[in-house]
């Protein structure tokens, strides 16, 4: 662990695979900077990989960071935990950074833990939202001030907790993919990279990596300003086509619970909840979604919301701005005749 | 090549059935009325240590810590097929975050000397997926998360297929390793008779309540489910609970669903008509 350091910076893990730079690293970039702002202190991020990926420096800082921690080597080519681990690991001590932030993406799971307790720091795992706060100890009145707000969804998403952490720092937290807004690249910032010495060797990557395959994600739910999401109360797989075609004459992407994708009608890429994807649309159309919480925890920051359920009382309609009763094989084609002749 | 494997387990609230009974009326959730269950994907990870041991022979123990409670699903380990069980409790266990709990695992882990360590990818009540890479880190062992298969396993040699989220990737590596695994992994196997009725009647010493008759009875049966406490893991105090742990809890709100203007819409085509329109008037869509 390191000590308390006000003055230490704010960091985010850049993570890019084959030079491209993971979506979450950049939403990270906004909030990172807002929190360093408040704070006082520089924004960095850190950019480890081969020798190809210096390009993405310059990206990071028209995204928002002051400063670059670049650490170039080839056997950094691959994301392997140990390796990573330990270059952050040396830079974390070298630096004294107050606040370190992960993207919840699966090398950010991999790699934070295992992070945080190398350098025996606490670690926050997918947060939904961070902030800067004060805490006090009731029983001996000690306040801490500007300590990061770690703030998650726990218990299958029924609680909402804060943690914090004042006394072993770094404070560390990985963020869930998609609850940040993405920030707008400024072209003529300017920013400082700074390239670091890496020392390892062939015994820091115990794994070898015999055969890979990468699948392009069938749907964008982030990027999409309207999503239609079905749920159990669909019905069936044929029945599914509604959702499709209501998506489709909005120009929004089809969505579903979990429940629906166990049933098998519509594959996971489409899932949005506590176990999916967590989205903010413009617009969010549950059809036949009863509105378990997991769900919820999702899609309840959406614009908007209309909600189409034949039970009256189903929980979805707690955070809908549009509630309709009825059955959706009846209402899915009225809408979509109103949308065609209005739009 | 025989193999001793050892899987985390952990005892969870069953956060995924929450029903009207287990919610109060503001709104907020009565942890009392959820079911207690073993933790969905350790038994995931069970299975794939069973699959091990049928495969190449060996040794499956299962370790859990909590509460005496959490006996239960130790039991539940040994009537779907494992060798052995462990219980880590002790009332200074209490407070742990994650890091806390890896070091306090780890010290139970480093006793049974394992060639492969097996855990779920997350538990259901927290869902942080950092007590394994925490462990492995502990145990200075290698890991690898997010485990769905098993390619080979060939003396001190694994090859596993594992999901990197928009993928996968198929890594080797040398023993001992710390596999978390995932849910697509396999179909758990169910209890089995022979080993359910072997096993129905094993205790832990806390479910004995000291008892010192009843538990040399158990013991001499083959029926006592070990159980260790922090000097019996001869653990460094300023790791474990609340001392050892670098997260706090500021806050815990229950969410509230709260109705937020909520505007029913007949399901005609007026109405639908009206709804679309003022959504095209407010730039929602068009």
């Amino acid at each position: 662990m390191i000590k308390v350091n006000k003055k230490g910076e704010v960091w985010v893990f850049a993570e890019q695979h084959r030079g491209k730079l993971e979506d979450t690293s950049l939403e990270l970039l906004s909030r990172g900077s807002i929190l360093a702002k408040q704070l006082g202190v520089k924004f960095a991020a850190v950019l480890l990989g081969d020798n190809n990926v210096k390009p993405l420096c310059d990206k990071l800082i028209h995204f928002g960071a002051d400063k670059v921690y670049l650490a170039q080597h080839p056997l950094l080519e691959h994301y392997q935990t140990n390796s990573y681990n330990k270059v952050i690991y040396d830079l974390i001590h070298k630096y004294e950074p107050q606040i370190v932030l992960f993207g919840a993406t699966p090398t950010g799971r991999d790699l934070a833990p295992r992070l945080a307790s190398a350098v025996k720091a606490g670690l926050t795992a997918d947060c939904t939202d961070l902030q800067i706060g004060s805490h006090e100890i009731k029983k001996t009145g000690e306040k801490y001030d500007n300590l990061l707000m770690q703030i998650r969804p726990a218990f299958g998403g029924n609680i909402i907790a804060t943690i914090i952490n004042y006394d072993r720092w770094p404070q560390m937290a990985t963020v869930r993919e998609g609850v940040m807004p993405m920030p707008e690249a400024n072209g003529t910032r300017k920013g400082e990279i700074i390239n670091e010495t890496v020392h390892i060797n062939q015994l820091d990557l115990p794994i070898e990596i015999i055969a890979e395959h990468i699948q392009a994600k069938k749907v964008n739910l982030k990027a999409s300003r309207v999503i239609v999401a079905g749920g159990a109360g669909v019905g069936s797989k044929d029945n599914f086509k509604l959702v499709y075609d209501l998506a489709n004459c909005l120009g929004g992407a089809p969505g579903a619970t979990r429940a629906a994708v166990d049933l098998g009608f519509i594959d996971r890429d489409h899932q949005i909840g506590q176990t999916g994807t967590t989205v903010r649309p413009s617009l969010y159309i549950a059809v036949g979604i009863s509105g378990a919480i997991q769900h919820q925890s999702g899609m309840s920051d959406s614009q908007k919301i209309i909600a189409i359920n034949n039970d009256p009382d189903a929980p979805i309609f707690n955070v809908a701005h549009y509630k309709i009763v009825g059955d959706l094989n009846a209402i899915i084609p009225m809408m979509i005749k109103a949308i065609k002749e209005k739009v | 090549m025989a193999y001793n494997c050892v899987v985390l387990i952990k005892q969870v609230p069953d956060t995924k059935r929450i029903t009207g009974q287990a919610m109060n009326e503001d709104g907020t959730v009565n942890r009392a009325a959820l079911p207690a269950i073993f933790n969905p994907e350790d038994l995931n990870a069970l299975e794939m240590a069973l699959q091990i041991k049928d495969t190449c022979g060996g040794k499956v123990t299962a370790v859990a810590m909590g509460l005496p409670a959490a006996s239960d699903v130790l039991r539940e380990a040994l009537f779907r097929g494992a060798d052995d069980a462990v219980l880590v409790t002790d009332r200074r266990c209490a407070a742990s975050d994650t890091l806390a709990t890896s070091y306090i695992l780890s010290c139970a882990v480093k006793k049974l000397k394992a060639d492969i360590v097996l855990c779920g990818r997350q538990a259901i009540d927290g869902d942080t997926a950092q007590v394994g890479p925490q462990l492995a880190e502990k145990l200075g062992i290698t890991q690898i998360t997010y485990v769905e298969e098993i390619k080979e396993l060939k003396d001190d040699e694994i090859s596993v297929k594992r999901n990197t989220g928009n993928g996968w990737q198929q890594v080797k590596t040398k023993l001992p390793v710390l596999l978390t695994v995932i849910d697509e992994a396999n179909t758990p196997r169910v209890a089995g008779a022979k080993m359910l009725m072997k096993n129905k009647k094993a205790r832990t010493p806390a479910e004995l309540e000291g008892d010192a008759g009843k538990i040399k009875e158990l013991e001499q049966k083959g029926l006592l489910i070990k159980q260790w406490d922090l000097d019996f893991l001869e653990a460094d105090m300023q790791w474990c609970g609340r001392d050892g742990s670098p997260t706090k809890v500021h806050r815990i709100q229950s969410v509230v669903l709260a109705a937020k203007g909520t505007k029913q819409i007949e399901a005609t085509q007026d109405g639908l008509n009206d709804m679309i329109h003022e959504l095209i008037v407010d730039h929602t869509i068009g």
